[in-house]
């Protein structure tokens, strides 16, 4: 079982470093994971990650691109909600990356 | 991220000199015991495992009879050597169809030929070794099924059908791979591949109805669940949930919309894919597809419509009369199944919908056709059908259209890289490299017609496209779905 350190403590994650537990999910291991990829959470990457956590909440599933990227924009700004600055901000892809650094499974299927 | 080279586009297609196991690393993550379990199959490696795989391997000769004809039958002649995306991206010789075919043919041959069990050194017959299920793992997970080299063969040996009976077997021994059952484990559970429920989906298409109201000022629907619907649409779960596919989707319901048909998604039957076709698991195959059926008659449609997804339209257009029918119950005016594709088209030939073409007039477009649609199935009621529907929307929607050389498209298309089972990112090398030869076309009619769009009809390719085009220099967004052009051009409102 793979595991990422944070703050002195073990947490499992799968092959792809995300979280086992989603209960285990804490701000510091958001960090650590986009650490581990060469990203520094700021502002707007947190608004994103905590969209996705509040909408994975009442949906048990992560939200649509369409539907991300039109909350984001309703949030920080219409010219930031567009799947291009999602990109910007998730470069390996939002809906895969921020998923990860949120504490939520990894969308399947075709996408 | 990458830590592979992406391959050099060359001014024409060359055949590369062999690179031996240079992917022989490739290897997709295995499934979990429990996503094992939800497809029925053992968590692990089974005991005595190299006796069950033989066994399974003879049982599946026993009873498809093509598939004993196509390990009996190769002469090894060589005409699909150069055929494979794969081979033609990564140089590994493994990677030609002959020999990804021979990987399997010789346990076939130890076990089950006359010279084989005897003289398996003349014959190049092996038993099942760990080495043997390793090397099945690996290669048989860097084969698409997209069958190009079938059409080379003279014998018109399938490569695609021993891939899936060689992951059969994998399965049945207890090493699936984790992607593809996840995904089916998922689909029984939930309805679709994502594991997207009904308050999801349902709040999903709402938002949908409102962006195309705000954007157009029509109320245009996108109806979850309502009984008594004419169409049933059965499409690929990406439309919900990724881009470009969603604009796709928009698209289908500005078509009925305009042409004033009834339609319906279903929450139970939230998904077009089946990917138990990828592991040909026949059990898994008809459980998928059976929620289809169910959906159809709870709901009370009179047709059934297929949206943009590739294999989904085989598995719809060639097995679900045996899978799922028979389809009695459904009004015999209409194809059963139909492709949205040729909804569109009948509609657009009978002058039902009105389109501004020069709502495209920004786009300069190509079209990728899918294999499974191109290789395995029908549009339309005469030969070619599913290479002429699809130009033909195209078409009529948009002013400037541009063919890729004919010799990578229609019956002899490149896959795109990432069907069969493949679209995961534990194998994105392999996924990069085996673009190359559909990259390398796109790029021709780049420089010489100055194409920007490249229209496709299925979920994999599109998301495939979106990953793989930036690595050879090309907008990841120039990737779309033919539905998005009709989408634009498509004028709502009162009909003249």
């Amino acid at each position: 079982m793979a595991t990422i350190n944070v703050a002195g403590k073990d947490i499992a994650v799968d092959e792809e470093g995300y979280l086992e537990d989603r209960n285990e999910w804490n701000e510091e291991i958001a960090a650590e994971m986009a650490k581990l990829d060469d990203c520094e959470l700021t502002d707007s990457h947190w608004e994103v990650i905590n969209f996705l956590r509040e909408y994975y909440d009442e949906y048990q599933i992560a939200p649509a691109v369409r539907v991300l990227t039109k909350a984001i924009g309703k949030k920080l700004g219409k010219d930031k909600g567009n799947s291009k600055y999602l990109y910007e901000l998730f470069p390996y892809g939002p809906a895969k990356q921020a998923c990860k650094y949120a504490g939520l499974p990894k969308p399947t299927g075709c996408v | 991220m990458a830590d592979f080279e992406t391959p050099k586009l060359q001014e024409y297609p060359i055949i590369p000199h062999l690179k031996r196991g240079v992917m022989e690393h490739s290897s997709p993550f295995v499934a979990k015991p429990d996503h094992q379990a939800s497809v029925g199959f053992p968590g692990e490696l089974v005991d005595n495992w190299e006796a069950k795989a033989v066994e399974k391997l003879g049982d599946i000769a026993r009873n498809n009879k093509a598939f004993k004809v196509f390990l009996d039958s190769c002469v090894k002649c060589g005409a699909c050597t150069d055929k494979c995306h794969y081979y033609l991206g990564t140089t590994d010789p493994k990677n030609m169809p002959v020999a990804r075919q021979d990987l399997l043919r010789k346990v076939y041959r130890r076990y089950y030929t006359f010279s084989g069990k005897y003289f398996p050194w003349l014959v190049g017959a092996e038993d099942m070794t760990q080495e043997v299920l390793d090397d099945w793992y690996s290669y048989f997970h860097q084969c698409s099924q997209c069958r190009r080299c079938s059409v080379f063969c003279p014998y018109g040996i399938d490569t695609a059908e021993i891939s899936m009976a060689a992951r059969e077997i994998m399965d049945t021994v207890g090493k699936g791979q984790k992607y593809c059952n996840e995904i089916i484990g998922k689909l029984h559970k939930i309805g679709n591949n994502l594991g997207l429920p009904e308050p999801a989906l349902a709040d999903t298409l709402e938002g949908l109805e409102e962006d195309v109201k705000d954007e157009t000022g029509v109320d245009v629907r996108y109806p979850l669940d309502v009984k008594g619907a004419d169409v049933l649409v059965i499409t690929p779960s990406a439309d919900f949930f990724a881009e470009p596919h969603i604009d796709g989707l928009i698209g289908y319901g500005k078509v009925f919309h305009q042409a004033g048909i009834s339609w319906t998604l279903s929450s139970y039957a939230s998904e077009a894919a089946n990917f138990s076709m990828f592991i040909g698991s026949p059990d898994n195959l008809r459980k998928v597809a059976m929620r289809i059926r169910d959906a159809a008659l709870d709901l009370g449609v009179k047709r059934i419509v297929v949206g943009e997804c590739g294999h989904a339209w085989r598995v719809a257009y060639s097995f679900w009369n045996t899978l799922i029918g028979p389809f009695d119950f459904l009004d015999k005016n209409y194809p059963v199944p139909q492709h949205i594709i040729e909804v569109t088209h009948g509609l657009m030939q009978r002058g039902a919908l009105k389109i501004d073409k020069s709502a495209n007039d920004d786009r300069r477009i190509t079209f990728h056709d899918s294999c499974n649609v191109a290789r395995a199935s029908r549009m339309g009621n005469f030969p070619g059908g599913q290479f002429v529907l699809p130009r033909e929307v195209i078409k009529g929607v948009a002013n400037h259209y541009f063919d890729m050389a004919p010799e990578t498209i229609h019956e002899n298309t490149f896959c795109c890289g990432g069907g069969g089972g493949l679209l995961t990112d534990d194998l994105m090398e392999l996924r990069v490299k085996g673009a190359m030869p559909r990259m390398q076309a796109l790029k021709r009619v780049v420089e010489e017609n100055d194409v920007n769009f490249l229209a496709a009809i299925c979920a994999i390719c599109k998301s495939q496209f979106t990953k793989t085009l930036p690595y050879y220099d090309f907008p990841m967004d120039m990737i779309g779905s033919v539905h998005q052009l009709v989408s634009d051009a498509i004028v709502l409102g009162a009909k003249d």
